[in-house]
């Protein structure tokens, strides 16, 4: 597991919203901040997180849909944002992207076999017959029948659309897939069925995977290392099982604490949840105003993501102590 | 026993389309008491929200109550005539919606908005609804709810809007509140802080709660009795702590098991979750046997041929299936 697919240093993405008609200063956003982080070949890394933290911004800079304000993504040692049309081509190939609205991300005028041929066709792969063997083979690999491939994507139910998101993303070989909350939008006896085929495929194609929701239960399922954002930054990052047994970060805690178990007999919540993500003004860590440990510090300095242990980062002041 | 604050019998909501009729909501009966939330959970298309539309009658298009009784303290709803209705819609029954930004006037201060409400049930002047409705947000946990008036939806955050929504659902104290997944669009932080005021309001006010949603989670967490619902039927009711000790119907069974957490919890990390295979049926195709036996895991002589009724198998607790039936 020493072996890093992608290595991401000082990673920055910036945006700039203007200010409105009337007051011309611009509000920049800071969606990912300082974001290092290494994903290693034959794992899933969760990457959790509330709306706005910048989980989706690291997925399309990741995707290069998006250039960075500053830092870089290297991909197999190569830095991602120099890379030449070739070469981009080819990073095309070994990374792909499922996307959590299956309606929105796919072709209404398109069939399920074209749109699953198409990456083939634009990286040349094979001659047309080849192509639609190997499409209608992922195509059953994903679980779709031969029947559906001549149909539309409204013919189709959510969790079949995100098959063909899941099966267009596979047939070119990926090394890496990127997962932007594929089952958020499904129902739980749907959102099972994918998971489970997100874990067999990732088996039998030897995938990495980076996998981002907001969904704990989801997370945990999933995820070999856990990446906890808030606010743009990486706060806590370390093994699936310290995550849910000993978590470090106060966000991190109340995040769990917030999730409604499923035992009505298990009520009690161990802190305060309050607050909201807002963007602080001024100096300190980002996380103070919600905080029930906050110290002198934390109004300070913005706490950096530190080594713990062995296994664990944790970007607080008092990460051990409380 | 109490009298209910509502109680439903048998309705039936059917859509009239170009390919027939369905029944979005077939046969259900329900009861709730004062101070007590009633969970009603189900996947897309379960008829949960039409459920819920029908009791405030604002079934839509062409959809229409087509049998049934919905009797409110003592009065059939469905009896009333549209002005009637019309009183205590927004006053004795309040609904709040799932995503607060379309259910807000998009051009008009929330605190017009809010003080319109209370002026349409209550004989108010102006001046004194906009004091009100600082109260009601200063109730919901707004803070600088004076300044907050004179914002328009789109400055606020998704858990404020639906705070706001909250507020202007409470403006008239209604003894009932229909709540359709007004936690889902909403962060898991934020989602706790909206749950908590709901039933705290619910506490203060001695009100019912009909809580629909699809999460088991938020269920088990607020919940004290429970309806399953599975293609415009209830297939399972009981007390919170009995159906997720021991859930009978089959359906519920296979929710419950494919949740990530509950596998996650018992350490079986890295198997497969237990699916419900299939998808649910058309409402347009519906067999005249069970509607989950193409997708249930034991099936019995008559589950292809005799739909099964809600049969009282524990005390308190009603199922809808053969499996129970006392032959099988």
């Amino acid at each position: 597991m020493s072996d890093a697919l992608v290595e991401i240093s000082g990673l920055n993405k910036k945006y700039a919203l203007s200010g409105g008609f009337l007051s011309p200063q611009k509000r920049i956003v800071h969606a990912v901040n300082d974001v290092n982080l290494q994903v290693f070949r034959g794992e899933t890394l969760g990457v959790v997180g509330e709306s706005g933290c910048g989980k989706s911004t690291l997925a399309r800079l990741m995707t290069r849909l998006e250039k960075p304000t500053g830092g870089s993504i290297s991909f197999k040692g190569e830095n991602i944002f120099s890379y030449t049309k070739g070469a981009l081509k080819s990073y095309r190939r070994g990374v792909q992207i499922i996307f959590q609205d299956t309606y929105s991300s796919l072709n209404p005028r398109k069939t399920a076999l074209s749109m699953i041929q198409e990456p083939l066709t634009i990286h040349r792969l094979g001659s047309a017959r080849e192509r639609e063997e190997k499409a209608l083979e992922i195509m059953n690999r994903v679980g779709l029948k031969k029947e559906h491939a001549n149909r539309y994507p409204h013919e189709f139910s959510g969790g079949q659309r995100q098959r063909i998101g899941i099966a267009r993303a596979l047939v070119l070989n990926p090394e890496l897939m990127i997962a932007d909350e594929p089952v958020s939008s499904l129902d739980v006896s749907i959102q099972a069925q994918i998971l489970n085929l997100l874990l067999d495929l990732k088996n039998d194609f030897h995938l990495t995977y980076l996998f981002i929701s907001h969904d704990l239960n989801v997370i945990r399922f999933i995820s070999d290392r856990i990446a906890v954002m808030y606010l743009g930054r990486i706060v806590e990052l370390t093994t699936n099982e310290n995550i849910y047994g000993r978590p470090l970060h106060p966000y991190t805690r109340m995040l769990l604490d917030a999730v409604p178990s499923c035992d009505p007999q298990q009520k009690e919540r161990k802190m305060k949840i309050k607050g909201e993500a807002r963007p602080q003004n001024g100096e300190g860590c980002a996380f103070q105003n919600r905080c029930e440990h906050r110290v002198e510090i934390c109004e300070k300095e913005a706490p950096p993501l530190k080594k713990y242990d062995e296994q664990s980062h944790c970007a607080c002041h008092r990460a051990g102590t409380i | 026993m109490r009298t209910p604050l509502l109680e439903i019998k048998n309705l039936e909501t059917v859509f009239d389309t170009a390919r027939g009729s369905i029944k979005a909501v077939d046969g259900v009966s329900l009861r709730v008491q004062s101070g007590e939330t009633l969970g009603v959970v189900g996947e897309s298309g379960c008829g949960k929200t039409m459920l819920a539309l029908s009791i405030m009658r604002l079934v839509p298009g062409n959809g229409r109550i087509a049998n049934g009784e919905i009797i409110f303290s003592g009065h059939d709803l469905l009896k009333l005539s549209e002005d009637e209705m019309r009183a205590r819609r927004g006053s004795e029954i309040s609904m709040i919606f799932q995503e607060p930004m379309t259910s807000l006037n998009p051009v008009l201060r929330i605190g017009e908005q809010i003080a319109e409400a209370i002026r349409l049930h209550q004989n108010l002047p102006a001046k004194k609804a906009l004091e009100l409705s600082v109260e009601l947000l200063r109730d919901v946990g707004i803070p600088d709810p004076q300044k907050r008036i004179r914002d328009y939806p789109h400055h606020l955050s998704g858990g404020m809007r639906q705070r706001v929504m909250i507020a202007m659902a409470m403006s008239c104290h209604p003894q009932l509140l229909l709540a359709d997944e007004p936690t889902t669009a909403l962060d898991v932080t934020i989602q706790a802080q909206i749950l908590d005021l709901i039933s705290g309001l619910k506490e203060k006010n001695n009100m019912a709660v009909i809580f629909i949603t699809h999460d088991l989670g938020v269920i088990a967490q607020n919940a004290q009795t429970v309806a399953v619902m599975y293609a415009g039927k209830i297939v399972e009711s009981a007390p919170v702590e009995a159906l997720f000790a021991a859930p009978l119907h089959p359906y519920t069974r296979g929710l419950l098991e494919s949740i990530p957490a509950v596998c996650a919890a018992s350490g079986r990390k890295g198997e497969h979750l237990k699916t419900i295979p299939g998808t649910v049926p058309g409402l347009y195709d519906l067999t005249a046997g069970c509607r989950f036996c193409d997708r249930c895991p034991d099936t019995f002589a008559d589950c292809k041929s005799k739909e099964p009724t809600l049969q009282e198998v524990q005390a308190g607790h009603f199922v809808s299936c053969w499996k129970y039936d006392g032959k099988n």
